[in-house]
C-alpha cells in the first residue's frame, strides 16, 4: 500500500478521568480557565511523597453490574470506567455489534493487589524468622479468590470485554508508559494498513497505591519535596510524582468513522518510540511536518536527567522553525505509567477539536500563554525508567 | 518489488521462521528437550525451590538445572529467555552477537515486588530501628535511603524486555505482552503480523516465565486451577483424561527468530517453518470461564483458520491449549468439534503440558516451537497420563507413546484467563 493510500486513524473517542475531574468538558473547564492550571495534589496521605488522588467518580454510571464492580479492584474499575466513557464519546456505547468486532489494546500494570491483606501478611511475617512455611500458611489463610483475579495484567482489558461487549481481540502491554506508546502505535499501524478498523486503547493508574510508591521509592524517582510542576523540579533533583488516571481513546478508520457520522477529534499520524531520549522519536513524528507553531503536549515527568533533555529538545524544535508551545501534562494529571500517553493523547485531542491551545500548566515562564488554534499537536512520554515515545495529532478541520 | 511467491494468498510478505531456542522443566535446548518429550518423559516433578508446608499444590514443573544468580522472577524470567534466545539466534545465524537486524516481542509475567524483596527490606528498616510510624512507612523509608535499585529494577513491568534488548542489541523499543496463558501465542502473532505490514525484515519473538512461587500457588489454588494429586508427582497433569482435576504449573521459556521469507531467502537461511495465521477473540462472558456455547474460542479458531487461508481439513495435528483443568478441556473439545466437525475425528491431538505443565505466559512460544519440531521430525509427543479417557471427549488423543506420523499443517491454541484466546496455524513449508 502507498502512503498515499493509506487509510487515516482518527480519534473518534475520548474517555478522560483524572484529579482534575471526569471527562472531557471537566478537563477542559479545568485547563482553559483563563489562569494557570491548579494541580489537585494529595501532599498528606502518603507524605513524605504526594500523588493526585482520583476526583469523585460514579462508576456505577459506565459499570452499571453491582456483581461486576465487586470483581474488580480500584485499577480496573478506573479503566473499565474510561473505556466505557470513551464508547460513550464515540457514539458506540450502545452500538453491540460494532463493539463485538472492535479491537481492544490495553496498556496493563501487574495486576492490582489487596492491600488490606498484604498488610495483615506483613505484620504477621514481620514477626517470623525467616520462614517460607509460615509466609505460605498466612498466604493460604489471608489471600482472597477474587481478588486473585486482579492479580493478572489482562484482567483490565477481560473486564473491558465483560461490561462493555468489545470482544474482536484484545492485547495487553506491559511496560508502564512505554505500554501505552506501544497499544497506540499497534492501533495506528493496524488502521493504516488497511488490516483493521476500530480499536480502543488506553489503560489507567492509581497512584496511592503502596506497591507504585514502594516502587518508585526503590528506583529513587520519587519527587518528595512540596508540589511543583515538572520543569521546576531540576534544582532539586527531580522525580516524579504519580497520577490518577483513566484514559481511553476511540481511534478509527477515517471512512469508517465519517460512514457513521462520527465525530473526529483529530487526526493521528506518526507514532515513534525509541530505546533514547525524546529526540529520535519526537523528530520521527514531525519530520513530515513544515515550520509554524505546534502545540507540545510534553509527558516529562519531572525525574532528571530526562526532564531537563526532553526540554532542550523541545527548545531545540525552534531550531528547524517550529515555535513550540508548550504543556508539560505531568505537571496536572501526575505521572499515570500505563496511562500517560494515552492521557497525553486525550488531551492533545481535546485542544485540536476545540482549535486552542490549554492555558499554562507552570508558572515559571517556559510556558507561555498562547492564543495558537493548533494544526498539529506533538504528545511525547518519556518512561520512568526507559525509553521514549512521540505521536503527532492533526486537526481533522483544515 | 517482492515477487509473489514471497507472499500469501492475501498479498502480505509471508512470515517464516529461522530460529528457534527452548528451555523447560525437561532440559535445555530443542534436542534435549525433544527426546524427553517423545520419550514420555514427565518434567513435573516435587517443588524444590522452596518450602511447600501449608501448600495444597506441591508439585510442579520446575527448571531444576540452571542455579539462578537471584529469586526475583524477573531474574529468572530474563535468564531462561536468554538461554533460549541464544539457541535460537545461534541456528538462525542472524546479524552479530549482540546485534539483532530487527525488534524484540517479549511475552512475560507480570512483574511486581515479590515478599522476598519486600521482606529483606523490611528485616533491614527493623535492624535499623526505623522511626516511622507504621511498617510500611519503614519500608518506604528504607527503600528509598537503601541501595536496592537492582532489586528493584527486576519489579518493573519492562525489565525482562528491556534487559533482553540490551543483551541481544534488538532494535527500537522492545514490547512486552501480558494476556495470561496466552501471551506466547500473541507476541508470536505480533511479530508475524509487524512482517506483514512490512514494518520489519526480522523479529525476536521470545515467552518466559518462572513464577512458581508460593503466591502464584497459593493464588492458582484458590481458584481450584491446580491439580491437587501430589503423588506421584509425574502423573498430576493429565490433560483429557476423565479424572484430570487441574493444571501443573510449568517454567520455561522459547525464542523464535521470524523473518520474511525474502529475507530470510536473501540471506540463505533454513526455513524452518512459516506462521501460516493467527486468529484472535475475546470471551465477554465470566473471568475465569468461556462462553458456555464456546462462541469466542470457537471464532478465535476460525479467525485463524481464515488468517492462513485454510479449511479445517488442512490441520494435521492440533496441539491444544489442554490444561488439565475439567473446564478448559471439555470446552477446547467443544469448540475443536464445531470447527472441524465430523472430520476432528481424524486429527491427532497431545497436549505438552502432560509433561512441561502449564508454562503459563511462555506456553505459546514453547508449544510453537514443539509444533515445528513435531513437522520437521514427523513424529507426534505424547499425552501422557492418558489412561482414562473422558468419554465426553472424543478426540484422537496421542496416548502415552508418541505416534510415527507426518505433519505439514498444525494448529496451536492458546487461552487466557480474562478471555483472550489465540490460534496459530503452522505449516511446515511456504504455500
Amino acid at each position: 500500500m502507498s502512503e498515499a493510500t493509506r487509510p487515516d486513524a482518527w480519534i473518534t473517542g475520548v474517555g478522560l478521568v483524572s484529579s482534575l475531574g471526569d471527562g472531557v468538558e471537566a478537563h477542559w473547564a479545568r485547563l482553559k480557565s483563563g489562569k494557570v492550571a491548579e494541580p489537585v495534589v494529595d501532599e498528606t496521605t502518603a507524605a513524605p511523597y504526594s500523588f493526585h488522588p482520583l476526583c469523585e467518580v460514579a462508576f456505577e454510571t459506565q459499570i452499571p453490574g453491582r456483581g461486576d464492580r465487586r470483581q474488580m479492584g480500584p485499577w480496573q474499575l478506573l479503566g473499565t470506567y474510561a473505556a466505557g466513557l470513551a464508547l460513550s464519546d464515540a457514539g458506540l456505547g450502545d452500538d453491540a455489534a460494532a463493539k463485538a468486532d472492535m479491537n481492544l489494546l490495553v496498556a496493563a500494570g501487574t495486576g492490582e493487589r489487596d492491600p488490606e491483606s498484604d498488610a495483615a501478611i506483613f505484620e504477621e511475617v514481620h514477626d517470623l524468622p525467616a520462614d517460607q512455611t509460615g509466609l505460605n500458611r498466612l498466604m493460604m489463610d489471608t489471600l482472597r479468590p477474587t481478588l486473585f483475579l486482579s492479580q493478572l495484567a489482562n484482567l483490565l482489558a477481560g473486564n473491558i470485554s465483560i461490561v462493555h461487549g468489545v470482544t474482536g481481540s484484545s492485547s495487553s502491554f506491559m511496560g508502564a508508559e512505554m505500554a501505552g506508546v506501544a497499544a497506540v502505535e499497534n492501533a495506528v499501524r493496524r488502521v493504516r494498513a488497511g488490516r483493521d478498523r476500530l480499536f480502543l486503547v488506553g489503560g489507567s493508574f492509581v497512584a496511592g497505591r503502596n506497591e507504585h510508591l514502594l516502587a518508585l521509592a526503590g528506583m529513587k524517582l520519587a519527587w518528595m519535596h512540596a508540589f511543583k510542576p515538572v520543569w521546576q523540579r531540576a534544582g532539586q533533583g527531580g522525580g516524579a510524582i504519580l497520577g490518577n488516571v483513566g484514559a481511553f481513546l476511540v481511534i478509527e478508520e477515517a471512512e469508517h468513522a465519517a460512514a457513521r457520522g462520527a465525530h473526529a477529534y483529530a487526526a493521528i499520524g506518526e507514532v515513534a518510540s525509541g530505546r533514547g531520549g525524546t529526540l529520535q522519536p519526537v523528530r520521527d513524528a514531525v519530520r513530515s511536518l513544515g515550520p509554524g507553531p505546534l502545540l507540545v503536549m510534553s509527558g516529562a515527568s519531572g525525574i532528571e536527567p530526562q526532564t531537563s533533555d526532553e526540554r532542550g529538545v523541545l527548545e531545540g524544535l525552534a531550531a528547524d522553525g517550529f515555535e513550540p508551545v508548550v504543556r508539560g501534562y505531568a505537571s496536572v494529571l501526575g505521572l499515570a505509567a500505563e496511562a500517560h500517553f494515552p492521557a497525553g493523547l486525550a488531551l492533545a485531542a481535546i485542544a485540536a477539536d476545540r482549535g486552542a491551545a490549554y492555558d499554562p500548566f507552570e508558572g515559571s515562564g517556559f510556558e507561555q500563554p498562547s492564543s495558537l488554534a493548533p494544526d498539529h499537536v506533538l504528545v511525547t512520554t518519556q518512561g520512568q525508567w526507559r525509553g521514549a515515545g512521540a505521536g503527532l495529532l492533526a486537526s481533522t478541520e483544515r | 518489488m517482492m515477487t509473489s511467491a514471497m507472499r500469501d494468498s492475501k498479498g502480505r510478505p509471508i512470515a517464516v521462521v529461522t530460529g528457534m531456542g527452548v528451555v523447560t522443566a525437561l532440559g535445555e535446548g530443542k534436542q534435549d528437550n525433544w527426546r524427553a518429550l517423545t520419550a514420555g518423559r514427565s518434567g513435573v516433578a516435587r517443588i524444590h525451590r522452596f518450602a511447600t508446608e501449608n501448600l495444597r499444590t506441591t508439585v510442579a514443573a520446575q527448571i531444576g538445572f540452571i542455579d539462578f544468580g537471584g529469586d526475583s522472577s524477573g531474574e529468572m524470567c530474563y535468564e531462561v529467555a536468554r538461554r533460549a534466545i541464544e539457541e535460537a539466534i545461534g541456528e538462525a545465524g542472524i546479524g552479530t552477537r549482540g546485534d539483532f537486524p530487527g525488534m524484540l516481542v517479549a511475552a512475560v509475567p507480570p512483574f511486581e515486588v515479590e515478599w522476598p524483596l519486600r521482606l529483606a527490606v523490611a528485616r533491614e528498616a527493623a535492624s535499623r530501628g526505623s522511626s516511622a510510624n507504621d511498617r510500611f512507612s519503614a519500608l518506604l523509608d528504607v527503600a528509598g535511603a537503601g541501595d536496592w535499585r537492582r532489586g528493584f529494577e527486576f519489579t518493573q513491568r519492562e525489565c525482562v524486555a528491556e534487559m533482553l534488548a540490551d543483551t541481544f542489541g534488538t532494535r527500537g523499543q522492545p514490547v512486552s505482552m501480558s494476556t495470561a496463558c496466552a501471551s506466547g501465542a500473541s507476541a508470536i502473532q505480533y511479530g508475524t503480523e509487524a512482517i506483514r505490514r512490512g514494518e520489519t525484515g526480522a523479529v525476536l519473538c521470545v515467552g518466559t516465565d518462572v513464577t512458581v512461587n508460593a503466591e502464584s500457588l497459593v493464588r492458582f489454588s484458590l481458584l481450584s486451577a491446580l491439580s491437587t494429586r501430589n503423588d506421584p508427582p509425574e502423573e498430576a497433569a493429565r490433560p483429557f483424561s476423565r479424572d484430570r482435576d487441574g493444571f501443573v504449573m510449568g517454567e520455561g521459556a522459547a525464542a523464535l527468530v521470524i523473518e520474511s521469507l525474502e529475507s530470510a531467502r536473501a540471506r540463505g537461511a533454513d526455513i524452518l517453518g512459516v506462521v501460516r495465521g493467527c486468529g484472535e477473540r475475546a470471551d465477554s462472558f465470566h473471568r475465569t470461564r468461556s462462553k458456555p456455547d464456546g462462541s469466542a474460542i470457537i471464532r478465535a479458531l476460525a479467525n485463524a483458520l481464515e488468517d492462513a487461508d485454510l479449511e479445517p481439513a488442512a490441520i494435521g495435528y492440533v496441539n491444544p491449549h489442554g490444561t488439565g483443568t475439567p473446564e478448559n478441556d471439555k470446552m477446547e473439545y467443544l469448540s475443536l468439534s464445531a470447527v472441524f466437525g465430523a472430520a476432528l475425528a481424524g486429527v491427532p491431538v497431545s497436549s505438552n503440558k502432560s509433561m512441561i505443565g502449564h508454562t503459563l505466559s511462555a506456553a505459546g512460544t514453547i508449544e510453537a516451537v514443539f509444533s515445528f519440531l513435531t513437522m520437521d521430525r514427523g513424529t507426534l509427543p505424547p499425552n501422557i497420563n492418558y489412561k482414562t479417557p473422558d468419554p465426553e471427549i472424543a478426540l484422537d488423543v496421542v496416548a502415552n507413546v508418541a505416534r510415527e506420523q507426518p505433519v505439514a499443517t498444525v494448529m496451536s491454541n492458546s487461552f487466557g484467563f480474562g478471555g483472550q484466546n489465540v490460534s496459530l496455524v503452522l505449516a511446515r513449508e511456504p504455500q
